[in-house]
């Protein structure tokens, strides 16, 4: 019993081992399914040991939705525990678990696998290649996130859940504030996710870079490509501070070091420091793809070409420059002089100002065009208005006098949700049902999509602009309760009414997935918006080569130009296609790195050093092996693409 | 795979190209994972507590020692990838054993070392500035040893395979890691040692 009764979960409760029995039956009926369906084969042939870009980023896809069902039963649970004063549903350590998971859960496990989703379908499309530069090393990013996302809702249920908050200040955070394997989940799933984003950046930036189709240049790519070339700068830049200061945070809780501890010499600022350093660029991280898909789909469906190219690609650079240079923002109250904070504070409201620029050319390119109201561009309508009041609250929080009132108050609250889900939430729905017929062959059904958005939206309001007026009157976050004469109760009412909407919509949009596959007439069409770029110049679905011959640019707007001024895109003859093999080795090799981290949560060190040489082992079996991939002869493209009725010229 | 005979046989391929250049963006991130380790480091170094401070832990021989080992590998992998270049297989295998044996012989400076400092009280546990100190020499003796082991498999590939492109693009990429160790090292001798050394 003393051995496993460290896998028990210190504060259980009914809704937990309620949990645990639906986990065991909905893995079993997941496992009963693929047996009795016999897709076992189908899975680890197609799937599994997929190289494929596309493939990829639809698992990641499918991984942040589940991870935003995850993070929004967490985020209903929070608003029930906050909807009337002196509530009894959640006590304080719940509620400290579950403000904790759901701030990992939304920003590393479902925000970030969601832009990495749609910037491994899309970007390899834009810009005319036919995968990316590193397609094994994909697939192991692919899987290392899945892994550290796994490891972490394990927590919920094995040992419990890490409760000193998504950002994990220390010396809470320490093994004598947080003595249970909590936290340990927290710095080792997030340490292994976070490698395999780092790889992906390497991986994305390498791609942009070298294998662009001929005639593309740098300032002929189109904004999401932009978008993806400066996130995954920030991203080579700021995660390998986190990684150091999650192995800080490690080594304190499971080697007894002293780093962020309050005796023996140890500075528990670094941590917050450190964070942050990667912390505030991880937000733009999040936010530059989402500019970027807007900056994809207003265009289509103003029938405009994106105004001002040369400011909106000048303004994410500076943007990807200036996001680590602010990163103090996040503790003015925290002890430094007035004279480091007011330096903090003008870099903070400088980084506006190109974002201002960019809100301003989305309203230009609208100006005049020809609006088409999809739900794709309601997302984008709703987002100019909702991200501007985001802004300005985050320019009020800048300055450091005003934001001792702000700090840790529910404002400081509804300006991030103000700004992550208008602007990342709305830009990755959008994208979804933009992307959606490229993806699957079909169009998303617009009647209950709208009814979807429009729940979303209605729902957004309501539950955040009531957290700016408590948050002004004073009510804190992350507190699990409040009294009754504080007189918060009717606006954190109207808060969870509007998360309740949110929920709604939620459930729409699932039903409306599975109305579409359903109903939606299954026609392939290869450019159901009118759009305007290369992603949309091929067959759908997507053939695994993408583009049969690689296509000539010589425009911003390729396949505009193709469809509306004949500039001839595809050129030349077929010739064979060299596509890299599947493999099963970053599946297997992400594996251990479970077990290694399951190992390093527990002090399971047997566990940690078996999972250690098999990582090992796998790479070592990387280096000998000799895959020089495989060809798809001409014959074999001119069959696929006269099955699509030939290659567009 | 087309081969570019024009250029070396690293960069000969498209694929190796983008080795090349996606190993490159790499250590650019292994330059932000040393730097935060560094910034660190001078954050917590005069966070002694109890503890001993560098200048009563330090010492210059095996220091000078391991200095001298590392900087002169780097140098003979440099031959070992001129020798590659002049396709003159037993050469470059010549060199790059000695490469990975002056590595192990670095590494086991710095592990005696390591065992000299917990013998003096100063471990891992200490106080903040030894947490670090071990933390930082440790992140960079782990890439050696990870460096040990890649460089071992990358010679018993050219031994069974040849200079091909594949296998001289793997050496010129390890090349370059093992390169950057050195620069890292480089960074380590004069501001951990001596810089604590001329503390007192
Ligand atoms: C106009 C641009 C922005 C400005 C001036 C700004 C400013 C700030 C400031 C000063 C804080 C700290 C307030 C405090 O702790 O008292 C803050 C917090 C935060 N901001 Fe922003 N922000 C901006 C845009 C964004 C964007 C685009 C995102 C994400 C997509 C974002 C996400 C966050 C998050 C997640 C936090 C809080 C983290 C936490 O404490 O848990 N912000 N912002
Ligand atoms: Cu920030």
């Amino acid at each position: 019993m003393g051995y496993f009764s460290r896998f028990a979960v210190p504060h259980p409760s009914p809704a937990i081992y309620a949990s645990m029995i639906a986990i065991a039956v909905t893995v079993f009926l997941i496992i009963a399914g693929i047996t009795y369906f016999k897709k076992w084969i189908y899975l680890w042939d197609g799937w599994i040991t997929t190289v494929d870009h596309k493939k990829i980023g639809i698992m990641y896809l499918i991984s942040a939705l589940l991870m935003l069902f995850r993070g929004g039963v967490d985020a209903l649970m929070m608003r029930a525990q906050l909807a009337v004063p002196d509530n009894k549903l959640l006590d304080s350590q719940h509620y400290n678990e579950v403000f904790s998971t759901h701030g990992v859960i939304m920003v590393l496990f479902m925000a970030m696998p969601y832009i990495m989703g749609l910037m491994n379908f899309v970007v390899p499309l834009q810009i005319g290649a036919r995968d990316v530069a590193f397609p094994r090393l994909n697939a192991v990013s692919f899987w290392l996130f899945f892994m550290g996302a796994m490891l972490f809702n394990l927590s919920f249920v094995i040992g419990g859940s890490p409760d000193a908050g998504w950002s994990s200040y220390f010396p809470l955070a320490g093994n004598e504030f947080s003595p249970h394997v909590g936290t340990n989940y927290y710095m080792i799933s997030i340490q292994i996710a976070g490698i395999g984003t780092l790889m992906t950046g390497i991986n994305f930036l390498t791609t942009i870079l070298k294998m662009r189709a001929p005639g593309m240049t740098l300032m002929r790519m189109p904004m999401f490509t932009w978008a993806s070339l400066t996130t995954c700068i920030i991203i080579i830049f700021a995660f390998p501070v986190l990684t150091i200061a999650l192995l800080m945070g490690t080594m304190d809780r499971l080697f007894a070091t002293k780093f962020f501890t309050i005796t023996d010499g140890g500075m528990d600022m670094l941590w917050a420091n450190l964070f942050w350093v990667w912390g505030h660029p991880e937000v733009y991280i999040l936010i530059l793809p989402a500019f970027g898909l807007f900056s994809e789909i207003i265009p289509t469906f103003s029938r405009r070409n994106i105004y001002g190219y040369t400011s909106m690609v000048a303004s994410m650079v500076l943007i990807s420059f200036y996001s680590f240079l602010v990163w103090t923002h996040h503790f003015f109250t925290m002890g430094q002089t007035a004279y480091v904070n007011s330096i903090f504070s003008i870099t903070t409201m400088i980084i506006a100002i190109p974002t201002g620029i960019k809100i301003f050319n989305w309203l230009f390119t609208m100006w005049r065009g020809r609006i088409r109201f999809t739900v794709p561009m309601l997302y984008c309508l709703a987002f100019i208005p909702l991200f501007t009041i985001g802004g300005v609250t985050g320019v009020m929080l800048a300055m450091s006098a005003a934001d001792y009132q702000y700090h840790n108050t529910m404002f400081l609250v509804a300006h991030f949700h103000n700004v992550i889900i208008p602007g990342v939430v709305f830009a990755v729905l959008g994208a979804s049902t933009y992307y959606w017929p490229k993806m699957f062959g079909f169009v998303l059904n617009e009647k209950i999509g709208k009814l979807a958005f429009w729940f979303l939206v209605i729902g957004f309001c309501l539950a955040f602009f009531p957290m700016y007026i408590t948050g002004l009157d004073g009510q804190a976050r992350r507190m699990y309760t409040y009294s009754e004469d504080t007189g918060f109760g009717p606006w954190n009412m109207v808060a969870t009414i509007g998360a309740v909407c949110m929920a709604i919509s939620f459930v729409l949009i699932v039903y409306m997935i599975y109305y579409s596959i359903r109903n939606a007439k299954k026609e392939a069409v290869s450019d159901p918006w009118d759009a305007r770029n290369l992603e949309w110049a091929t067959h759908t679905p997507v053939p695994e080569y993408n583009f049969a011959i690689i296509p000539q640019v010589n425009s911003r707007e390729a396949f505009w130009d193709a469809k509306y001024k004949g500039h001839p895109l595809f050129k030349g003859d077929y010739e064979k296609i060299h596509m890299p093999n599947n493999s099963g080795v970053p599946f297997l090799m992400s594996l251990f790195f479970f077990a290694l981290g399951f190992g390093l949560v527990f002090s399971m060190w047997y566990l940690a050093i078996c999972g250690l040489i098999g990582v090992f082992i796998c790479m070592a079996h990387r280096s000998f092996e000799q895959d020089h991939g495989r060809y798809i002869s001409v014959e074999e493209i001119k069959e696929t693409e006269a099955k699509y009725g030939g290659t567009h010229k | 795979m087309k081969v570019d005979h024009s250029q070396p046989l690293e960069y000969s391929t498209e694929q190796n190209r983008l080795n090349i250049l996606g190993f490159w963006i790499f250590l650019g991130a292994e330059i932000m994972l040393f730097g935060t380790l560094f910034t660190c480091y001078f954050t917590l170094v005069n966070r002694t507590s109890d503890g001993p401070i560098g200048a009563e832990i330090f010492e210059i021989t095996p220091v000078l020692m391991e200095t001298f080992l590392l900087l002169t590998s780097s140098f003979v992998i440099g031959l070992g990838i001129h020798a590659m270049r002049l396709g003159n297989k037993k050469a470059m295998q010549a060199f790059f054993i000695l490469t990975l044996l002056l590595g192990i012989g670095f590494l086991a400076f710095e592990i005696t070392e390591f065992i000299t400092y917990y013998e003096e009280g100063a471990t891992l546990q200490t106080s903040a500035f030894t947490s670090i100190l071990f933390t930082t020499l440790g992140t960079h003796g782990a890439h050696v040893s990870l460096g040990l082991f890649w460089g071992l498999f990358i010679i018993l590939q050219v031994r069974k395979r040849g200079i091909t492109p594949v296998t001289a693009n793997k050496s010129f990429i390890f090349s370059l890691y093992w390169h950057f160790l050195d620069v890292v090292w480089i960074f380590i001798f004069t501001f951990i040692y001596m810089k604590g050394l001329t503390q007192l």
